[in-house]
């Protein structure tokens, strides 16, 4: 259902991304997990084209997105099948909890505006935030913040939800709260590319999880092997340095 | 030195606020359509259209670096020699379209720096959402950067309302038009010209407080 072939991302003279291949299947979650630096999150940025990447195809259903010819309609067609949640969270700071979660689906989705606003106070219920619908980002805490961006992402009813170390940027008193929301979102077998350092909440949740390093991927498979009996030296060694 | 005719002053007030309609409607007028500019122009220059951009950056450049009293004498003695079609243009058009081009070269820098220091984050989450360039700005971006370039935007407009008094040299009866008229028949030039500097001053201090209400308003969503 969701096809990467050959991703290639440039800066400068290094390269983030060499020649990415990746299949998804649809309702699969998959972690990716590796150490900083190594292109996990411009992996995520460039299936938005958020980063463009020099080279790679994207399939998404029927949408196929070549970087050689990639033209703006189709760029803003490949993020209207994907939902984005950013590790520092990026609400619209002019919008209240409810407008943040309702914004796309009026301008970008044009649903009308009683049906965005029953499905923003569905949301908020079901992220437990119904009583901070009319508060500004800037009035709400980390774990609050980022379960709304949670909410925003599950609101487009995206094909692929790509998640960009959801928890790396909040205390930690709040990260129990939005591991739970995901898990959440996980177990309705929504789509999910997920970045994360959290290993047991990938081991818990990811049908599939990937080591990546210097740009590729070394070693990809279900929980139980990556971390329990992981094939390459690189894999090994990074999960030993992280427990 | 003579004493004040304060009777006298004390009379003109009423005739020469018949005028602030004409005066404050100009502005208005200019200051709305000065805004819409000013926003193409800044979105212009933060896009930087190839061309267009070179044509932007002339325009304010020239906006800003010629007197408005200058451009005025342009647009409405100079400009009908040239286009016939201007030759019936009337002191308040011309007037009009003078303060908006002028202000919206100053406004457009205002709005671009304003733009330009809305986070990056911002820009993301817009596009990573599926808006199109033109939503992004208006539902995100300008909002934002509106707050920024309140305070500054608002000074353009007083410092408009008080331009608008240029427009006595294309023939406007407007306030300071009128006063000039009255200080000519009663030869009391200090007490008409304090007079209308008191009333152009009480304009502006009212507007200094819907400045300050209005920040109040738009720092809404910032406050904790």
């Amino acid at each position: 259902m969701i096809s990467i072939r050959g991703l290639t991302k440039r800066f400068g003279a290094t390269t983030v991304l060499d020649g990415i291949d990746l299949d998804i299947a649809a309702g699969e979650r998959v972690a990716i997990i590796g150490p900083s630096g190594t292109g996990k999150s411009t992996l995520l940025r460039c299936l938005n084209y958020l980063d463009r990447p020099e080279a790679g195809v994207i399939r998404i259903g029927d949408l196929t997105v070549d970087a050689a010819t990639a033209k703006p309609a189709q760029i803003l067609a490949l993020r209207r099948r994907t939902s984005f949640v950013f590790q520092n969270y990026s609400l619209f700071a002019n919008k209240t909890a409810h407008q943040n979660i309702t914004e796309a689906l009026i301008t970008v989705q044009r649903k009308p505006r009683a049906e965005a606003d029953a499905r923003a106070d569905a949301i908020l219920r079901e992220i437990g935030l119904a009583d901070k619908a009319g508060a500004y980002p800037a009035a709400l805490s980390g774990g609050q913040q980022q379960r709304i961006g949670i909410g925003r992402a599950m609101a487009l009813d995206a094909a692929l939800m790509l998640l960009d170390e959801p928890t790396s940027a909040l205390d930690p008193e709040w990260v129990g709260e939005v591991l739970d929301l995901m898990r959440r979102v996980a177990e309705r077998r929504q789509t999910m590319l997920i970045v994360t350092h959290e290993m047991q909440f990938a081991r818990e949740i990811a049908d599939r999880v990937i080591f990546m390093e210097g740009g590729r991927i070394v070693e990809q498979g279900p929980p139980s092997q990556i971390f329990d009996a992981p094939q390459d030296k690189r894999t090994e060694s990074f999960l030993r340095r992280v427990r | 030195m003579r004493a004040l005719d304060i009777d006298y002053m004390l009379g003109l007030v009423p005739v020469i606020l018949g005028y602030v309609p004409l005066t404050i409607g100009m502005a208005l007028a200019a200051m709305v359509c000065a805004l819409l500019l000013a926003c193409l122009l800044a979105v212009e220059r933060v896009a930087r259209i190839p061309v267009l951009d070179q044509f932007v950056q002339l325009f304010i450049s020239f906006f800003r670096g010629t007197p408005l009293l200058v451009q005025l004498f342009l647009f409405y003695y100079g400009l009908p020699q040239i286009l016939p079609v201007l030759a019936g243009i009337n002191g308040v058009t011309a007037a009009i379209i003078g303060l908006t081009l002028h202000f919206s070269a100053y406004m457009a820098e205002s709005i671009r720096a304003a733009i330009l220091g809305v986070d990056r984050s911002q820009w993301e989450a817009s596009q990573a959402v599926g808006m199109t360039q033109g939503q992004l700005m208006r539902r995100i971006i300008l909002p934002q950067a509106a707050r920024v370039a309140a305070p500054t935007l608002v000074n353009y407009f007083i410092d408009m309302i008080k331009s608008t008094s240029l427009a006595f040299t294309l023939g406007v009866t407007e306030m300071m038009g009128a006063t000039q008229k009255e200080a000519a028949g009663s030869f009391l030039y200090f007490e008409a010209f304090l007079v209308v500097a008191m009333l152009y001053w009480a304009i502006v201090e009212v507007l200094s407080y819907l400045q300050r209400r209005l920040e109040g308003r738009l720092n809404k969503a910032l406050a904790r």
